[in-house]
């Protein structure tokens, strides 16, 4: 068992769907010869061919609007966005159209599509290829969301999106691209609408999805010679949230601090906090509090390792969350 | 720069008026004439069907239309004028081809053999359309401008990885050549050579815009910058209609991609009943178009060259009549839908915080029930 980084681990997911089920396509700009600007599709285009793994135009709604036909036509495309930044154009038809169709139909048209989008900042980059639009989708009925943040996830994950019958936005931490786990391709892991306790605790929960696992993971353990507990939730899954976990966490923890890149103002933070507050209401002993991207457009990259939550920002929530 | 600069200009008669390329094999007064590339050899029997096609969609249109204004129907999108185009278009799709219809192409449904009630479902509320889109091969009426292009496109291209002889017919309107998804459409259909037919319908005004403010360029000489052929044809002439479009249809189905036809045509009626046009053209212009009216040429054709008779008009004015009555009395009788109907099918696999609202929103119904305050506004005839 080699390890994998998650980026191998989405490219051997890719590749296992596709040898699954014929119907199974890629499309997406610069995903064939080049095989994706950050290589998750290498290689796949010379196995699949051009038919299965498509270099299309550059337009991001075209890529999205002939997956709805090709969807009605009975294929699984999976949709390559290039960055995050670059769904905007793409917006249009997946919540007017990918979104919609299956109520629409009353259930004859199926949109099984899956839209891969890198997602998240830390590398560097220039503006439109750092952001996390994960919420203006999880708002909106008729898709689902999930985030992977580890390279075991990212492999089982993929596979489980492509074969469900609703759209799925697959969102991958960028600039995880490059971790590596230990990858058994032979154990099917738990569902892919569930989230996970990740590391056990007792003083608060810590809820985070995507890149933000790896960092409070790394919270939780630096404070843990300080005899702080944190127990640390990966959400994985957006939208629907599988919060019945959390719940039970945080009766027993009594704090909670959701963790995101995205802008914190009505960010998947919010509707968590408000979500906890109906449920776990005489258990908690401090308000949810949110550690999230400011609420600014995300700056040029010599700023943003301020913008982005980090270790510190989210012990010093913790902390907060103590004062109470 | 001026408009003269590149060559046209808003009195440009082939941009302003349909001009010399236009594809005609009727004339407004009826008279069959030749064109050198497009021949049509139809029956008797087919040329009645057809005006029996063109008299009953202009029937169904004109009771929808009454309806509204009786608040039956919330809203009425009218076809009035635009019959010969779509009828044309729907007489050339083949058994297995796929249609993409906008929202107002009630005469393709008609050929596609879409029950009028499944159409006029949509327009008083009770859904988005009631027909299966799969098994009629007509999808559903899309409401976004021009997003269906790209559908088409995409549909098409999963013909060419089934091996299929199929073609699609993507229908659009002139405003919507505007759209970016319509130009990425016809950038995919080029590259991918995908066996689509994009048939627009430039009946000279997107709501109050008339065409100047979409395109300085004649509609159909655009599809040469994409790298397909573009044809003008009359849209007022169902024969032409037919005819450009059967050829467009196997062309793509042979593998030799995609065609744009520009269906010349006028909408003779509102853009909705919700509109007024009276505000943005003159009474003058409609009356020039009545002249050119898609069914009575059909109509002097048959009754000059003697092959239709008095009894056959009657015979049709009187399935009109029953048609008219079969629809008023199924959309004065079309059942309210439940509201709970509203969850159902947002999802494939219904997620569990859905059906967490649609239990609650369930009992607080018969919340109303067991307080004896009767049903709730909701859904009632209140």
């Amino acid at each position: 068992m080699a390890p994998v980084t998650l980026g191998k681990a989405i490219n051997m997911g890719l590749r296992k769907a596709m040898e699954d089920d014929p119907k199974v396509l890629l499309m997406g700009e610069d995903i064939g010869r080049l095989g994706g600007v950050f290589r998750v599709t290498d290689g796949l285009q010379k196995d699949f061919g051009e038919d299965r793994v498509i270099d299309t135009p550059l337009a991001e709604s075209g890529i999205l609007g002939t997956a709805v036909g090709l969807a009605m036509r009975g294929y699984r495309p999976v949709c390559e966005i290039q960055f995050d930044g670059f769904i905007f154009p793409a917006y249009n038809q997946i919540v007017t159209q990918v979104a919609k169709i299956h109520a629409r139909s009353r259930g004859r048209m199926p949109m099984r599509i899956v839209v891969r989008v890198p997602f998240g900042g830390g590398i560097g980059a220039v503006e439109h290829h750092s952001e996390s639009p994960e919420a203006y989708f999880s708002h909106t009925p008729g898709l689902k969301v999930v985030a992977c943040s580890n390279p075991v996830d990212a492999y089982w994950m993929i596979q489980q999106a492509i074969r469900q019958d609703d759209p799925v936005l697959f969102f991958e931490p960028k600039r995880r691209y490059w971790e590596k786990a230990d990858l058994d391709t032979t154990v099917e892991p738990e569902p892919l609408f569930e989230s996970r306790l990740v590391r056990p605790g007792h003083d608060c929960t810590v809820l985070a999805y995507g890149p933000m696992v790896k960092t409070a993971l790394q919270a939780a353990a630096a404070v843990e010679g300080e005899g702080r507990s944190l127990e640390v939730v990966d959400l994985r899954t957006l939208s629907p949230l599988d919060l019945g976990p959390v719940f039970e966490s945080v009766r027993r923890t009594g704090r909670c601090v959701v963790v995101h890149e995205a802008p914190t103002n009505l960010g998947l933070g919010s509707e968590i906090a408000a979500r906890i507050t109906e449920e776990c209401f005489y258990s908690l002993e401090a308000p949810v509090l949110r550690v999230g991207g400011y609420d600014t457009p995300y700056p040029p990259s010599k700023m943003e390792e301020d913008y982005l939550p980090d270790l510190d920002r989210i012990l010093d929530a913790v902390d907060r969350s103590f004062t109470f | 720069m001026s408009a003269g600069d590149i060559g046209v200009s808003p009195g440009d008669s082939s941009f302003a008026e349909a001009g010399p390329e236009l594809i005609q094999l009727l004339t407004p007064e009826g008279e069959r004439v030749e064109h050198p590339d497009y021949a049509i050899d139809l029956s008797p029997e087919e040329l009645r069907a057809i005006y029996r096609d063109l008299a009953l969609v202009r029937r169904v249109d004109v009771e929808a239309t009454a309806l509204q204004r009786q608040g039956e129907l919330g809203i009425w999108a009218s076809l009035l004028g635009q019959e010969g185009a779509q009828v044309g278009a729907g007489w050339a799709l083949e058994d297995q081809d796929m249609a993409f219809p906008t929202y107002r192409e009630h005469g393709v449904a008609w050929c596609r053999k879409v029950d009028p009630l499944d159409v006029i479902s949509l327009f008083r509320g009770c859904d988005n359309g009631s027909w299966d889109p799969l098994a009629t091969k007509f999808n559903l009426y899309t409401v976004v401008i021009g997003v269906q292009c790209l559908h088409a496109v995409g549909y098409g291209m999963g013909i060419q990885r089934d091996g299929s002889d199929s073609a699609v017919l993507a229908f659009l309107g002139d405003g919507a050549t505007s759209q970016g998804d319509v130009n990425e459409s016809f950038v995919w259909a080029s590259v991918f050579a995908a066996p689509v037919v994009f048939f627009c319908q430039n009946n000279q005004y997107a709501i109050s815009e008339p065409i100047e403010k979409q395109s300085r360029i004649p509609l159909f000489q655009r599809a040469r910058g994409f790298g397909f052929p573009g044809v003008r044809v009359d849209g007022n002439d169902v024969l032409a209609v037919l005819a450009v479009t059967r050829k467009a249809l196997e062309a793509a189905r042979t593998g030799q991609g995609p065609t744009f036809i520009e269906a010349y045509t006028y909408r003779m009626g509102a853009h909705t009943t919700s509109d007024d046009p009276s505000r943005y053209r003159l009474a003058s212009e409609m009356e020039a178009w009545k002249l050119k009216d898609p069914i009575e040429r059909v109509r002097a054709y048959l009754i000059r060259s003697g092959q239709a008779d008095a009894a056959f008009f009657e015979s049709i004015e009187a399935e009109s009549d029953e048609l008219a009555a079969r629809i008023r009395k199924g959309t004065t009788e079309m059942p309210d839908p439940d509201p709970s109907s509203m969850f159902a099918n947002v999802y494939a696999e219904q997620t569990p915080y859905l059906r967490e609202q649609a239990e609650q929103f369930a009992a607080y119904r018969a919340s109303f029930v067991a307080s004896g305050d009767g049903a709730p506004l909701v859904g009632s005839e209140a």
